[in-house]
Order: C-alpha cells, then sequence, then structure tokens
C-alpha cells in the first residue's frame, strides 16, 4: 500500500536549535497515526511541518504524491487537501460557526453561499453542531469550538487530517466529546495523524504509536507493543511514567 | 457683560455671517469625505507594509511612518502649497491639502492599524492559511476584520483629530469653515462668526467622542 503522507530526512533548525533531526515517517491511507513523547520532542513542529506551516529546513513531505517542498507546488492547493486541528481552535471570532466552515470553500473553493452553507452545515452535522450554525465562537465551549474546527477542516474533503494536542486546552469533562468525533472520521476512514497526550484513546484508537524525542523518532508500533513491551529505553520512562 | 454678548454672542452678525459660514461648513465636508478615506487607505497600505516580510519594505514604512509623524502638518502644507511651484509644481489649495493629509493622516492611521494586525494572533493566520487560503484572502478575511475591530476607538478617534485639523486649510485660503468663518469676523469686526464655527465644530465631533468613549469602554480598554 502507497503512503498517503510520506516524510523524509526531515529536519527543522530554529536559529541554531535543532528541533527536528532527520525524521522519516509515512502514513498510510485510513491509517490513525498517534505521535506521542515528552514535550519539547519535536512532535508539533513534525505535524507542523507536514502543511508547510512550518518551513522544514530539509527534507521531503510528499502527500499523495505530491512533493510540497518541490518549488512548482501550489501549497495553498495541498493545504486544502491536509485538514488541521489546532490546540487552541483558532476560530475565526468575527464569524459565526457556520462563517468559519464555510469562509474556504467559497474563498479558496469558489463556492456561491448557498452550496457553501449546505456543505457547511453537513459538515457541522457531522460534529454534531449543526444547530450551532449561528453562533459565534465566544457562545460556544471549548469543546464545541474545536468541533467546529474540526469541521471547518472537514468541510473541503481532506485527504489526510493533522490534529496538533487536539484536547489539551480543553476542561477534562469536554475532552470526551472531541474524542468522539476523531474516533467516528476514523471510523470513516479518514487518515490521521494525531500528536495528543490523549494515552488511553491512542491505546484504543490509533493503529500505530510513534515515539518523538529529542528531534527522532526512536520507536514505533502498535499500541500494543508500544505500550505493552516498550523497546527503547526512553520509551520505557515515557510510558512507565503515564502508567504511574 | 453687554461688550462680550455683543462681541462674541451676536446673533444678529451670526445670521448675517450663516451663509458664508454654511458655505465653509459643506467645505469642510467635502475635505473632510476626501481627507478621511485617503489617509484611511494610505493607512492600510503603511501598516501592510510595516508587516511586510521584507525587511527594506519595513524600515521603509517605519521612515515614512516616523517622518510625517514628526513634521507638523503645517508645515508640510505650506512646504507642498508655498514651497513647490519653485519647483514647477503648482496645485489648488484642495490638491495640496489632500496630499499632506494624506502624508499625515496615514502614518497615524497606518500606526493604529499595524497595532490591530499585530493584536490578531499567530493562530489565525495560521488557521486560515491551513485551510489553503492566501496570504492575501486571509489578511482581508481573516485579520483585518478583527484587527480594525480591535482598534476601532482608535480610529475614530483619530478621525476626530483629522476633521479637526481640516481647519489648517485656511492658511492655503482653501475656504473651509474656519477660513469663512473667519472672513466674516474681518468684515464684521465681530468675533461671533468663529464662535458660530467653533459651535459647528462642537455639536459635529461631541457625539462622535462620545462615542470613542462608548467603544472603549465596551472594548475593555
Amino acid at each position: 500500500m502507497s503512503a498517503l503522507l510520506d516524510v523524509r530526512g526531515l529536519r527543522k533548525s530554529f536559529g541554531t536549535t535543532e528541533i527536528l533531526r532527520g525524521i522519516d515517517f509515512s502514513v498510510a491511507a485510513r491509517e490513525l497515526v498517534f505521535i506521542i513523547g515528552p514535550s519539547g520532542s519535536g512532535k508539533s513542529t513534525m505535524l507542523r511541518c507536514c502543511n508547510r506551516l512550518e518551513e522544514p529546513t530539509a527534507g521531503q513531505v510528499v502527500v499523495d504524491g505530491v512533493d510540497l517542498m518541490a518549488p512548482g507546488t501550489d501549497i495553498n492547493a495541498m493545504r486544502r487537501q491536509i485538514g488541521m486541528v489546532f490546540q487552541a481552535f483558532n476560530l475565526y471570532p468575527h464569524m459565526t460557526a457556520l462563517g468559519n466552515v464555510t469562509l474556504a470553500l467559497r474563498k479558496v473553493l469558489g463556492k456561491s453561499r448557498e452550496e457553501a452553507e449546505a456543505i457547511g452545515l453537513a459538515a457541522l452535522d457531522r460534529v454534531g453542531l449543526k444547530e450551532k450554525a449561528p453562533s459565534y465562537p465566544s457562545e460556544l465551549s471549548g469543546g464545541q469550538q474545536q468541533r467546529v474546527a474540526i469541521a471547518r477542516a472537514l468541510a473541503l474533503e481532506p485527504k489526510i487530517m493533522l490534529f496538533d494536542e487536539p484536547t489539551s486546552a480543553l476542561d477534562p469533562e469536554l475532552v470526551g466529546a472531541v474524542l468522539g468525533v476523531m474516533r467516528d472520521l476514523k471510523a470513516a476512514g479518514m487518515t490521521m495523524v494525531v500528536v495528543s497526550h490523549e494515552m488511553r484513546f491512542a491505546r484504543d484508537a490509533a493503529d500505530r504509536i510513534v515515539f518523538m524525542a529529542d528531534g527522532e523518532i526512536l520507536e514505533q508500533g502498535t499500541p500494543a507493543e508500544i505500550f505493552g513491551d516498550p523497546q527503547h529505553p526512553r520509551t520505557r520512562d515515557f510510558v512507565g511514567e503515564l502508567s504511574r | 457683560m453687554e461688550i462680550f454678548l455683543f462681541q462674541f454672542l451676536n446673533f444678529d452678525i451670526m445670521r448675517q455671517a450663516w451663509p458664508i459660514i454654511f458655505g465653509g461648513a459643506q467645505m469642510t465636508l467635502l475635505l473632510c469625505l476626501a481627507v478621511i478615506p485617503l489617509g484611511l487607505a494610505g493607512g492600510l497600505v503603511v501598516a501592510t507594509g510595516s508587516i511586510s516580510h521584507s525587511r527594506a519594505l519595513r524600515l521603509v514604512t517605519k521612515a515614512y511612518v516616523d517622518f510625517f509623524r514628526a513634521v507638523p502638518p503645517l508645515v508640510l502644507l505650506i512646504v507642498i502649497y508655498s514651497g513647490l511651484p519653485f519647483a514647477g509644481i503648482r496645485m489648488t489649495p484642495f490638491t495640496a491639502v489632500c496630499i499632506a493629509f494624506l502624508l499625515n493622516a496615514s502614518s497615524f492611521y497606518g500606526e493604529i492599524f499595524r497595532a490591530g494586525i499585530e493584536s490578531v494572533g499567530k493562530g489565525q493566520w495560521e488557521a486560515a492559511r491551513s485551510t489553503g487560503l492566501t496570504w492575501v484572502q486571509t489578511y482581508r478575511h481573516v485579520v483585518l476584520p478583527q484587527a480594525s475591530r480591535n482598534v476601532l476607538p482608535d480610529l475614530v478617534s483619530n478621525t476626530v483629530e483629522v476633521i479637526k485639523l481640516t481647519s489648517i486649510a485656511s492658511v492655503v485660503s482653501f475656504t473651509e469653515l474656519l477660513y469663512a468663518a473667519d472672513m466674516a469676523r474681518s468684515v464684521t469686526y465681530n468675533t461671533s462668526p468663529i464662535v458660530l464655527a467653533a459651535f459647528l465644530y462642537l455639536i459635529v465631533l461631541w457625539p462622535i467622542v462620545r462615542l470613542v468613549s462608548r467603544l472603549e469602554h465596551r472594548l475593555g480598554h
């Protein structure tokens, strides 16, 4: 099976600090890959390199056969196919939930208002928030805001979705609904890469776990392998820390 | 007291001066309709330059803003209207005023817009760009609406300053409100036309000043 996302030799430095030191990693279609590791290990930076929100210093990022780093690549066109969900939701506060979801449909895909709203409502319905379409972000809970943010990405029918700590900013009681939406996406066959500390979710939803530390991938495997029988000492420490 | 009333609140004189003062008020309005949009548009250009990725462009913008914020607008206007003809560049008073205000107001509006744009978090840019919006689309649909709203009190407040400042057009013989009132004063040897002009400024600007206070209060400044 060919990889939907293929990262080769990815390096990223901020000034003289090297955050990513040669990452090789690929994600197959319909796969849910979880990236775990101590904070500062470069997980988020790696994820952000996958749609060039962060410009890699070196290496290759190939999405669905298209090299994102190639000079002729239209990065805006590629980003439509790579949905991204942020820790801080980043909804547009001056627009309603529906406005948030339809902006790119109208401005990037050039859809009419009616068409965009139909797609937007369907996307909001998928995250269970159709009735919140006219609400502004400030009127929604954190969990609802994050679900709208997921709908915003979903509306563009991305081939892959990147989640950057999607539940870290949420109160514990709001986490469940967001994870529920992610579970539904997985069931619907969405390809996902998730950076998160939700280990229980990782354990029962992920196809594969990638453990990162100090800008490198130290180990990867199925949840059973990583949580049950970690090979690398750093992984053992990290997993041991969590289960204590 | 009687002398005071005769000299400053002489309604007969005001009535006589009204046609000319009303004409002046219309010209002031015309001037505002020209220089406020010019200043806002120029300010937007300046602000966009000041957040540019190009270091050279940022430096040029900074120099522009510093220079035109430091030069007194009256000096600027006299240089443009009375100085430039020596270089063979002549223009009507109206054009001279418009150019002076474009240079002056755009630097002030520009700084306000820049502050507003910087108040919009990086996450907003990233979210929009991650959905495939271009830089320009993100700027226009996501960042600027929030930026303008965040600095609305400052924008309105600066507009009040611009409206008051249009009175400097009188020094290049543009018949706006102050010039008209002063003309009436010199003909009647009475200060009442000036008082009337001041009153006109007041009734227009006072509600706007109140609005600024309310906006500041609402936005929690």
